[in-house]
């Protein structure tokens, strides 16, 4: 009997992991909620991702390709499945996560109106078939991904009115000359500093509240400044998906998962890769898919010699870390009417007499709407600095006839 | 003046921290996580009256009427919502049990009514074709656990009780250990954390009964009244083994709560999917629009229960000074009002309402009855 491998998330990391277990002959199932591979950053598939990694994209035929489905929770041996055929089991021999991350919102006044969005979701938005042309959108946050996006929504004919930066441009610049020895973060770099002439660039700079009627229609500065716009972006950071490596029981450190050189787990047989490990972008979660598939199927020698890549992505994704850390004064931005938890109402006042993050949950029910507080979580972790509750099965929501399991 | 430890903060901890400082004792309540954490916040919050035995009756209906009382000016804290219990027949050996239920109410001068199928289905419109009536006990009611015990907490408070976090590890006479070495001596101890009595005190007759539980999305029109199936007592109370019966809550926000099950000796957190498919097939069996209902989460949570199904309310056996209030097994929210009330009515040498008799801790180790 050949070992059953299972990867779940079909994004650069999973499908990477998926591209090296094929070069054995295990028994390959990837799992994706997406009705198409690629994940978050090459949502829309193979034509998404960069040149030298679509061949990635071509190992779905000879494995077990098993779209629209989520897992619902684990245990060993064994996960439980949402599919578009009802609840399914699956044991696996080898698990290899490569959940992806999600983005950190924070909390300002203002920013449940309508038309203030995630980057990412905007992104994915405009991907879809949301016109964009000729819209006024500030971007605002932290991080790599605002310029990207910035640069991308201007190519579809969006008039980018701002990118907003928190950092300070001092270290905005050591960030810039820690890619030097790496040629495509460089010239991506070029690439979107090319695309982004003329547009205004703010560093040390923040959003303190958006206004409107209905819906956003300016936002404002803390340097004072009133910028209009018809969407307000926002992102301040990602946050790793380790529900399903909590749940396995994986040990986690500052919100990811730990993994040593083999991209093992805490759990044996249990790997992890990609966002789940450390923000690092699509070339640290291919090399640590790849990394996996191998280990995951016995090809030691194959992965023993992606080591140097290994590290190089790591220390990339440690300086994102450190360049982009969320300054202090984002804390003050909620005032005590702003709402922390959108799926249930909850204020921050509310909050602010709670002791826990559990105290919270049950008390004013913060993180216990449909999200299941994933997007609250990651804001009253970074406001109060709760440790974060055990995650609760199923993971992702579904109906009481796809709990039902035929035989367990 | 009288000083008292209560270790455990969920909701009979908090009835009897505030029973006790009424009376004007020095309290101190240790908790080790946060109040109303532990199976206080895992269960129901059904405030219902049980006909499983005369003093089973007794204390549930003396804690509903005490509850009433306490709800009756705010019920928002509580998120009070008085939608009574449907206990609902599936047959005619069923039916006839709907019968001897209201006959035992009736004599109570409890308020009931019993529903024909007709009027069953005009309660409840979403239970399956087929079903042959029940009994509609409108005085019952749900409330929000945590938020009472809180409630309960503060008003405590004001009269000066003391808050203490922490994991209490030995109980010795007159005093506690905590896990990080600090020691708190009182004049007297109570024991009211649930299942973890089993740890401190496993002298006691109390066994640990896991339960697991799902809720909903806002379904807010499906159904009105908590529906219970009438072989609950007997499905839910089989004296081993896994079981699982037919509970289903309509919360004031428009969620559901699906129940409901036990299982002996289990206090992990890991879900059990067998357990958790039968308890679900048996839901949707009921109710049949449950099927296309979304879940958000499901839980496990931990009830202590006795070998007769009735909590120990007194002094420990054979250790003066330390007191208990513990093994409510699923009823801890509807009887931790008149449980707390008895307890202080025997440390303080008072009349009770009740015979207290049936609840005094029973002799350690007594077999279990069939």
């Amino acid at each position: 009997m050949s070992l059953n491998v299972v990867i779940v998330g079909a994004g650069p990391a999973g499908l990477a992991a998926a591209w090296s277990a094929s070069q054995s002959n295990a028994n390959i199932t990837l799992i994706d909620q997406a009705a198409q591979a690629g994940g978050q950053i090459w949502r829309g598939g193979q034509g998404y991702a960069p040149k030298r990694y679509r061949h990635l994209f071509g190992q779905q035929t000879t494995l077990h390709y098993r779209k629209q489905t989520h897992v619902l929770g684990a245990s060993e041996q064994q996960l439980y499945l949402a599919t578009p055929q009802g609840p399914q089991q699956l044991r696996y021999d080898r698990l290899i996560l490569a959940n992806g991350a999600r983005e950190l919102f924070l909390p300002f006044p203002g920013w449940t109106l309508p038309k203030v969005v995630g980057v990412g979701g905007l992104q994915a938005l405009v991907k879809g078939s949301l016109p964009i042309a000729g819209k006024r959108v500030v971007i605002a946050g932290s991080g790599p991904l605002l310029i990207a996006v910035a640069s991308q929504l201007k190519q579809r004919g969006a008039i980018i009115k701002a990118v907003v930066e928190q950092v300070p441009i001092a270290q905005l610049l050591r960030f810039g000359r820690s890619l030097v020895g790496n040629p495509t973060k460089m010239l991506q770099a070029a690439q979107f500093a090319q695309a982004l002439a003329n547009t205004p660039f703010y560093v040390n700079t923040w959003i303190t509240a958006a206004e409107g009627e209905g819906e956003v229609q300016q936002v404002q500065l803390n340097n004072g400044q009133r910028i209009e716009c018809d969407y307000l972006a926002c992102s301040w950071g990602l946050i790793a998906n380790t529900e399903l490596a909590q749940q396995l029981g994986c040990r986690l450190e500052q919100n990811f998962v730990v993994v040593d050189r083999s991209q093992h787990t805490s759990r044996d047989q249990v790997y992890a890769v990609g966002e789940l490990t450390g923000i690092g972008g699509e070339d640290k979660a291919v090399i640590e898919g790849q990394i996996a598939g191998f280990v995951a199927t016995g090809n030691y020698q194959a992965a023993s010699q992606l080591a140097q890549q290994q590290a190089q992505a790591r220390q990339f994704s440690q300086q994102l870390a450190a360049s982009f850390a969320l300054r202090p004064e984002l804390r003050q931005l909620a005032q005590a009417n702003t709402i922390v938890c959108r799926c249930e109402d909850v204020t921050l006042a509310q909050l602010q007499s709670q002791p826990s993050w559990r105290s919270a949950k049950l008390q004013t029910r913060c993180g216990m709407g449909i999200c299941q507080g994933r997007v609250c979580g990651g804001a009253t972790q970074y406001l109060f600095g709760w440790s974060q509750d055990s995650v609760r099965f199923p993971i992702h929501s579904v109906s009481v006839a796809d709990l039902v399991m035929e035989s367990v | 003046m009288s000083s008292v430890i209560i270790v455990g903060g969920g909701i009979v901890g908090c009835a009897v921290a505030l029973e006790l400082t009424q009376a004007g004792w020095q309290v101190t309540l240790i908790e080790r996580d946060c109040l109303g954490s532990g199976a206080t916040a895992a269960g129901m919050g059904h405030i219902v009256v049980m006909d499983e035995g005369e003093a089973q009756l007794k204390l549930t209906l003396f804690g509903q009427q005490l509850w009433q009382a306490l709800t009756a000016d705010h019920p928002q804290p509580h998120e009070y919502h008085a939608c009574g219990t449907l206990w609902v027949a599936t047959d005619t050996e069923e039916w006839d049990l709907v019968a001897e239920k209201a006959a035992v109410y009736q004599q109570y001068q409890i308020a009931c009514e019993i529903l024909d199928a007709a009027a069953l289905y005009a309660h409840e419109p979403a239970l399956r074709e087929g079903l042959v009536g029940g009994l509609l006990v409108p005085n019952d009611s749900v409330v929000y656990p945590p938020k009472s015990a809180v409630y309960l907490w503060q008003q405590a408070e004001k009269h000066g009780a003391t808050l203490v976090y922490g994991e209490v590890t030995t109980i010795q006479t007159n005093y506690v250990q905590l896990n990080d070495g600090r020691q708190l001596s009182a004049d007297a101890i109570v024991v009211a954390n649930g299942q973890r009595c089993i740890d401190l005190l496993p002298e006691l007759p109390i066994r640990a009964k896991r339960g697991q539980l799902v809720i909903t999305e806002r379904y807010p029109a499906l159904i009105k009244h908590q529906l219970v199936e009438l072989s609950y007592i007997k499905n839910a109370h089989a004296s081993s083994g896994d079981s699982v019966a037919f509970n289903l809550q309509p919360r004031p926000n428009g969620q559901l709560l699906i129940g409901s099950s036990r299982q002996f000796d289990r206090t992990d957190r890991q879900i059990d999917q067998l357990l958790l498919s039968q308890m679900l097939r048996k839901a949707i069996d009921y109710v049949p629009a449950l099927a296309d209902v979304r879940c958000l989460r499901t839980w496990t949570g931990v009830r202590a229960a006795s070998p007769d199904g009735l909590p120990l309310i007194g002094q420990h056996p054979e250790r003066a000074g330390l007191w208990l209030n513990v093994g409510h097994e699923g009823l801890g929210i509807t009887t931790a009002l008149s449980s707390a009330r008895l307890l202080a009515d025997q440390m303080l040498q008072r009349q009770s309402q009740l015979e207290i008799q049936p609840y005094l801790p029973r002799s350690l180790q007594q077999e279990q009855p069939q």
